[in-house]
């Protein structure tokens, strides 16, 4: 009774606040690099800097993001989320996700203020009280909504948060040549030991992600397809599948309705616009 | 049974919808570019383990609330958004009610490099950032008989202009058509031996409840730290409560005087505000202060007061390994006045304990106490909720009041701890 009953809205998104941010950004821009002892890491951090630049200038975007989580036993959630992104000159992007699924956090919203030289600013708006909370950005490897994507999975990566190794070229996605990398979290606090990462060669875009655990056990993979170019330079990944080889778990994550420099402007990315939503 | 107030509301939400309607569509060529219908249904039934304190009161009370809410947009921006409220409740006829939580119409526009933005007839604000009680929170009256944790409001008609920018937002309100208090009745559990006469209301000065009352706050973001500083001038939300020896103790027999029974008034206040939370890591700070002047003690006589909350949340994300969180919250609620103040938060601490599963239903399991530090009595609340489909979810709640003062405010309520469940359909 003394607590505040209608915080419950949150459950379930407190993962997701760190960084949805990065899902979309992941085709296009992960790997970022340490130093280059070597041949090897010299051609990973290069690859990772092309594929970063390629996604420079885009403005803004609005999409729609709907999730299937799926369990052992076939049975099947869906998650919707709304997601607005506009991009800073100067800072990290801000990014605003509206959520339409489940029906009990309907109208649930986040509001992310990115940083490049500080942690993110983040608050979240809850229609049944019509509060907005400023919320913690330091959780990382929190389920998103229950599903297979943790915060780690999605983040934008920093250069100096991984170091990279080229491992070889071989084909992935649809027959396309590829080139395969390392990629080692600097940080401790990882809950991966590794990643393996395909990218096309032509377009750098990724097609395959393998995630490792502490142990070096083979824990999820995460495939990527269904590209579109938008405004003749942006690829965004349409679908995206990360299935769990631990729990049998997987989730498929499905982008819609991507449109570019829309009239999306900064006063969607304010508290009292987070208000407003819809 | 609607009482009077709730029909004058309704019909007073009823011409505003009516003026609303007209305004959006008669603009121009104002093409509705979205209509929303969501909301909520709940199956509800609470169950108190203890026997009854006064001889109208049962063990169950049972029912059902419908929270709908209808959103317009038209192709300009322009929102008229209107959430009914309606509860039924097979014990008490007082909390079987109906309120507009919100009908109101909103415009927004650019104003230099900030924004503009103009909410136009009934509708709830949120003012504060602790979890154990709400104290700067002042706008919108609360409707106790949905809950005694007083978190539940009303629906308020009022003039509401905010205006934000890159140095901050600065909100103005202006209200009238003061709400008086939701009370249980005879049948009720969580009330005193003395029901609150609903159709006596008396306020200060002559105006009564037409008096026009104002609130502004200025907010903003530095850094880690969100702070806001406010102020409310006019009748009070927290009625004092009288003795009357010939009101109608029940609802609809003014005629024949009845048992004795209570009526509220309502004062004139002037309350400055502060509210403040540090958000580092994963530990948040916050405090919330007030002063109010003008108000009424438990004595009846006028005093003025400062009363705070101060303390925080910690989280531990990813308990073990696990999908879990854990947040811990730690409070203390302090009013100047002591034991003159005029509800349970004199000089308390609240802890609680959050658990999130993160799982596909959302599972989370809330425990907390609300400890008296001046004497011994204690509110220990445990609350389990989770999805059941996309649609469909569950709430388990239970209260337990111990060890609570004879000279309490709340000793009426010594027998009142109950188990709450909740089947809820959201659509």
């Amino acid at each position: 009774m003394i607590f505040d009953r209608l915080l419950r809205p949150v459950r379930g998104l407190r993962a997701a606040r760190f960084t949805l941010l990065a899902m979309f950004v992941l085709p296009g821009m992960p790997l970022l690099e340490a130093s280059a002892a070597d041949q090897e890491e010299e051609k990973g951090l290069q690859i990772a800097r092309d594929a970063r630049k390629q996604d420079e200038g885009f403005g803004n975007f609005a999409a729609g993001m709907s999730m299937v989580l799926r369990n052992k036993k076939g049975q099947e959630s869906l998650r919707e989320v709304r997601v607005k992104v506009l991009e800073a000159e100067n800072d990290g992007n801000m990014s605003l996700f509206v959520f339409d699924q489940p029906r009990d956090a309907r109208g649930t919203a986040l509001l992310i203020h990115g940083h490049k030289d500080r942690s993110d600013d983040q608050w979240l708006y809850l229609p049944a009280l019509k509060r907005v909370k400023r919320i913690s950005s330091s959780n990382r490897s929190g389920s998103f909504m229950g599903s297979e994507f943790t915060y780690e999975d999605m983040t934008v990566q920093e250069v100096e948060k991984f170091t990279y190794r080229y491992l070889r070229d071989e084909p992935c996605g649809d027959g396309l040549d590829c080139v395969v990398t390392e990629r080692v979290p600097v940080e401790k606090g990882s809950v991966y030991r590794r990643q393996v990462v395909w990218r096309d060669k032509a377009e750098l875009r990724v097609w395959k992600v393998e995630y490792f655990d502490r142990k070096d056990a083979h824990l999820k993979t995460l495939t990527l397809g269904e590209y579109q170019q938008y405004l003749e330079s942006y690829w965004r990944a349409g679908k995206m599948v990360m299935v769990n080889h631990l729990t049998g778990k997987s989730t498929d994550l499905v982008w819609t309705d991507y449109q570019f420099r829309t009239d999306i402007d900064e006063r969607d990315f304010t508290r009292t616009g987070l208000r407003r939503v819809r | 049974m609607p009482s009077r107030i709730t029909v004058r509301l309704l019909c007073f939400g009823v011409c505003l919808i009516g003026v609303s309607v007209y305004t959006v569509s008669s603009r121009a060529q104002a093409a509705i570019a979205e209509i929303d219908f969501t909301g909520r249904l709940s199956a509800e039934s609470r169950w108190f383990p203890q026997p009854a304190l006064f001889p109208d009161q049962g063990s169950n009370a049972s029912g059902f609330v419908a929270i709908p809410n209808l959103y317009l947009e038209d192709e300009a921006g322009r929102v008229l958004s209107i959430t009914p409220f309606f509860r039924y409740d097979s014990a008490d006829a007082r909390r079987t009610h109906f309120d507009l939580r919100e009908a109101y119409i909103l415009l927004t526009g650019a104003l230099g490099n900030g924004e503009w933005e103009l909410r136009l007839g009934i509708d709830r604000v949120f003012w504060g950032v602790v979890e154990s009680r709400h104290l700067v929170d002042i706008v919108n009256q609360i409707d106790l008989v949905e809950h005694p944790d007083e978190k539940t409001r009303m629906g308020q008609p009022m003039a509401y202009v905010t205006w934000s920018s890159n140095w901050g937002v600065l909100e103005l309100l202006g209200m009238t058509y003061h709400r008086a208090r939701t009370f249980p009745g005879s049948k009720g559990r969580l009330r005193a031996s003395l029901i609150v006469d609903d159709e006596r209301v008396e306020y200060e000065g002559s105006s009564g409840k037409w008096h026009p009352d104002f609130a502004a706050r200025y907010s903003h973001t530095l850094g880690l730290m969100d702070f806001g500083v406010s102020v409310f001038d006019g009748t009070a939300r927290d009625p004092t409560l009288g003795l009357c020896l010939d009101c109608g103790g029940q609802p609809g027999q003014s005629s024949p005087p009845g048992p004795p029974a209570l009526y509220p008034t309502y004062e004139r206040i002037r309350q400055f505000g502060v509210d403040a939370q540090w958000t580092t890591g994963s530990l948040l700070l916050k405090l919330e202060a007030i002063r109010r002047t003008g108000a009424r003690n438990l004595l009846s006589t006028e005093e003025d007061y400062n009363a705070f909350v101060v303390g925080g949340e910690y989280s531990l994300f990813s308990l073990l390994g696990s999908d879990s969180d854990l947040t811990l919250f730690v409070e203390w609620d302090r009013d100047g006045r002591g034991r003159r103040a005029t509800n349970f938060y004199e000089n308390d601490l609240f802890a609680a304990l959050r658990f999130m599963l993160n799982d596909v239903q959302g599972t989370e399991v809330t425990a907390s106490v609300l400890h008296d530090l001046d004497r011994s009595q204690r509110i220990y609340g445990l609350e389990l909720a989770r999805r059941l489909t996309d649609t469909w979810s569950v709430n388990l709640e239970s209260v337990a009041i111990t060890n609570i003062d004879a000279s309490d405010l709340y000793y009426d309520l010594r027998r009142d701890g109950f188990v709450q469940f909740s089947l809820d359909y959201h659509f």
